[in-house]
């Protein structure tokens, strides 16, 4: 009978995920024109890639310092918010959250416009301080700098409001015990806070890492990969060379090697979580 | 409750009746007797120019008793291009699909050949360019019909007025309209100078270096008039070649002069580099005197379209035809292919690109010098020289002569404006050419 009711959601989860994935893998052994089985030949034809490898090594700088910076300023925010009066919080609580709450792709063509080459409104405002103009978006650092301050401002608010909630969550009466004992602001955070959100930190750092590494929309719209590759990501990669250059196999390849990085760090991750759950 | 039942005799005397009714009947054809037909059209741009399209269909439909749907696809974003891809995967959809460029080619296989339509059609049209039969041709068969809406050709739309008064150059009596350019002094070192002349006068040309089609198109145009090929026709790489370390020192000092963010445009960063006053000459299509028609009367009054600066190797336009494809899938072949028969008669083309405002082009040689070209403006006979009236330019694609296969992988992957960038920015000349036979290593996949 408990079968029989879950029957609906397996079937969902067979139709919607675990069907494209297998298939993703199918065309992944599949030569150029997809009429041949090649094995593993894609896999081994992109280690030999330069640009694979140095896509690999994009990723992994946007997306851990993407996070990073979403965690920190997330955790400062929420600290921020969850020391105002109870009274004005929720207004300012909906308020840091509108970055997470517009379409990405909206958003980001709104950043496209403020880092336009022509009408850049950054440079504008520079200009007044006799500085510039920056090349937002065709400069190797910049372009980099560029989509990872995108998806940091769209990011940040889900760590805040994660954090946050973490934070409330927290008993007084082990703040006034570390008061009692004499910490300080910094004793308190390292002592009391961390300890009590690293189950959230953990949750949420994962999360993201997902979400980051799977970023398409704002690489796409920003700079679609360049200037000269260095800001392509695995997703942009693989449309770039799944679906622009007819290769569907070799595309699939490269969205497919997110898969063993991610499981990776969700292994140890979540791992974490439940040590420290049995602890408790 | 009475039931009147049938008796084995008068079965037999109603099914014998009912037969030879209906083999005396007259005929009665319906209203959509020939069948359904679904089509994928490119999604124009301009306002009003798919309308052209819709008529025609409709006026055919009528004719021949065929119930159409069209569907206007943009390309925005590549959408067109993932409908194709998700079509010929699925094995299912529209019976006619337009495709760009590359796409009759990258699906060649599950296209029906239309060598059927195409030979009449060009009897009739006058030939097409080397560029439509290298992209539409595959296996001595047509792949795919060249479509009048969304070709292009993206050659100089130049500022007449900054070109006078920074380079010294008239090019309305260059290029006068309604007769032969008279422009054998518009050479690669010509332009080079007034590129240099007009970046000093701060109205620099305005050509992108990134990874969008017009960056690339203009990298393959300029590339081939110094006979710069990175693979040639038979699938040899032929990066290290004097031709290619000739075209990259001709790049490297065009970049010298080109705006400093160049690297980070894309499709409309050099319309709006033209249509915001602060550059001397763009290399695209029409569209962009369009929009300052409207948006900058003063701008497209002064404003010229006209041919490409010619290289050691000739003069090469970047040509970029669309191509109206009929599935070996879809359910309605026959109908399809009269279709786009009809879409192809001089009459029909003539709308579409009076509809596109001239932008749209014919790839066929007897159909370049249409009324529209001559009248467009202002400034009158503006794009006169769009459509190359007088053949003084050699229609090209970039990446070619390279098997279409791996050249649209150089093309898609922008592989020439990213060598030229990587000379201009710094690297060895042989750092630069060792990585762009690397690349084309790679794109030999099969």
């Amino acid at each position: 009978m408990a079968f029989f009711l879950t029957l609906p959601l397996i079937l969902l989860i067979a139709l919607l995920v675990l069907y494209p994935a297998f298939y993703s893998m199918h065309l992944a052994t599949l030569n150029k024109s997809m009429q041949k089985f090649v094995g593993f030949a894609n896999f081994t034809f992109l280690f030999k890639r330069d640009t694979f490898w140095m896509v690999v090594r994009q990723s992994c700088i946007f997306a851990i310092t993407a996070v990073f910076f979403k965690a920190l300023l997330g955790f400062i925010v929420a600290h921020f918010v969850h020391n105002l009066p109870a009274k004005g919080q929720r207004k300012w609580r909906g308020m840091l959250l509108v970055p997470w709450v517009i379409p990405p792709a909206m958003s980001t063509l709104a950043w496209l416009w403020l880092f336009d080459p022509s009408y850049s409104a950054f440079n504008y405002t520079l200009s007044f301080f006799g500085v510039g103009p920056v090349p937002w978006l065709g400069d190797t650092f910049w372009a980099r700098f560029s989509v990872i301050l995108v998806n940091v401002w769209y990011g940040a608010p889900f760590f805040m409001i994660m954090y946050l909630a973490a934070l409330k969550s927290v008993p007084d009466q082990l703040y006034e015990a570390a008061a009692i004992d004499g910490a300080n602001w910094w004793q308190r955070i390292w002592y009391v806070t961390l300890p009590m959100m690293r189950n959230i930190i953990a949750i949420t750092t994962l999360f993201s890492l997902i979400v980051t590494f799977a970023n398409f929309d704002i690489v796409r719209i920003l700079t679609s990969g360049g200037p000269l590759d260095s800001t392509h990501i695995f997703a942009t990669w693989a449309f770039q060379v799944g679906i622009q250059s007819s290769d569907i196999p070799l595309g699939a390849c490269v969205s497919l090697f997110m898969v063993p990085i991610l499981a990776v760090a969700a292994i140890f991750i979540l791992r974490d979580v439940s040590k420290r759950g049995n602890e408790a | 409750m009475s039931r009147k039942t049938l008796t084995r005799r008068q079965f037999v005397a109603a099914t014998a009746m009912s037969s030879a009714a209906l083999i005396t009947a007259p005929y009665v054809r319906g209203a959509y007797a020939a069948g359904k037909l679904s089509i994928g059209f490119w999604d124009h741009w301009v306002p009003g120019a798919n309308k052209a399209s819709t008529d025609l269909v409709n006026e055919w439909a009528a004719k021949e008793k065929v119930e159409v749907s069209i569907d206007y696809i943009t390309s925005n974003n590549k959408k067109l291009e993932l409908t194709v891809a998700a079509e010929a995967q699925a094995k299912s959809g529209h019976d006619i699909l337009q495709m760009p460029t590359w796409w009759p080619h990258a699906y060649a296989d599950q296209l029906e050949p239309v060598n059927d339509i195409m030979e009449p059609i060009i009897k009739q049209n006058g030939d097409v360019n080397g560029t439509v039969k290298y992209l539409g041709q595959g296996g001595g068969k047509w792949l795919a019909v060249p479509a009048t809406v969304g070709s292009q050709i993206k050659g100089p739309c130049s500022r007449i007025d900054l070109m006078k008064k920074h380079a010294g150059i008239d090019v309305q009596a260059m290029y006068p309209a309604g007769s032969a350019p008279k422009a054998d002094n518009w050479t690669m070192d010509t332009f080079l100078k007034a590129a240099e002349a007009c970046q000093k006068a701060g109205v620099a040309f305005g050509i992108g270096l990134g990874e969008t089609t017009d960056s690339v198109d203009t990298a393959g145009a300029i590339f081939q008039s110094f006979g710069a090929e990175l693979v040639n026709a038979k699938g040899d790489v032929t990066v290290k070649t004097d031709a290619v370390r000739q075209a990259l020192e001709f790049y490297k000092k065009l970049i010298a002069v080109l705006p400093p963010d160049a690297a980070s445009w894309d499709d409309a960063s050099n319309n709006k580099w033209l249509i915001s006053g602060r550059g001397a000459l763009i290399l695209n299509p029409p569209s962009a005197w369009a929009v300052a028609k409207r948006d900058a009367p003063q701008i497209a009054e002064q404003c010229w379209t006209h041919s490409m600066p010619a290289g050691p190797k000739g003069r090469f336009a970047p040509f970029l035809p669309y191509f109206w494809g009929v599935w070996a899938f879809g359910k309605n072949k026959p109908a399809a292919k009269s279709l786009l028969a009809h879409l192809s008669q001089p009459s029909s083309i003539e709308k579409f690109v009076a509809a596109s405002g001239g932008y749209d082009l014919p790839a066929f040689a007897n159909l370049t010098k249409l009324k529209t070209w001559a009248e467009e403006g202002p400034p009158k006979g503006t794009l006169y020289h769009y459509p190359d009236p007088h053949g003084s330019q050699t229609m090209s694609i970039a990446a070619s002569p390279a098997p279409p296969k791996i050249a649209q992988q150089i093309y898609s992957q922008a592989t020439l404006t990213k060598l030229a960038l990587r000379y201009a920015r710094g690297e060895t000349m042989d750092q630069a050419l060792a990585w762009a036979e690397g690349e084309c290593e790679g794109f030999m996949r099969s």
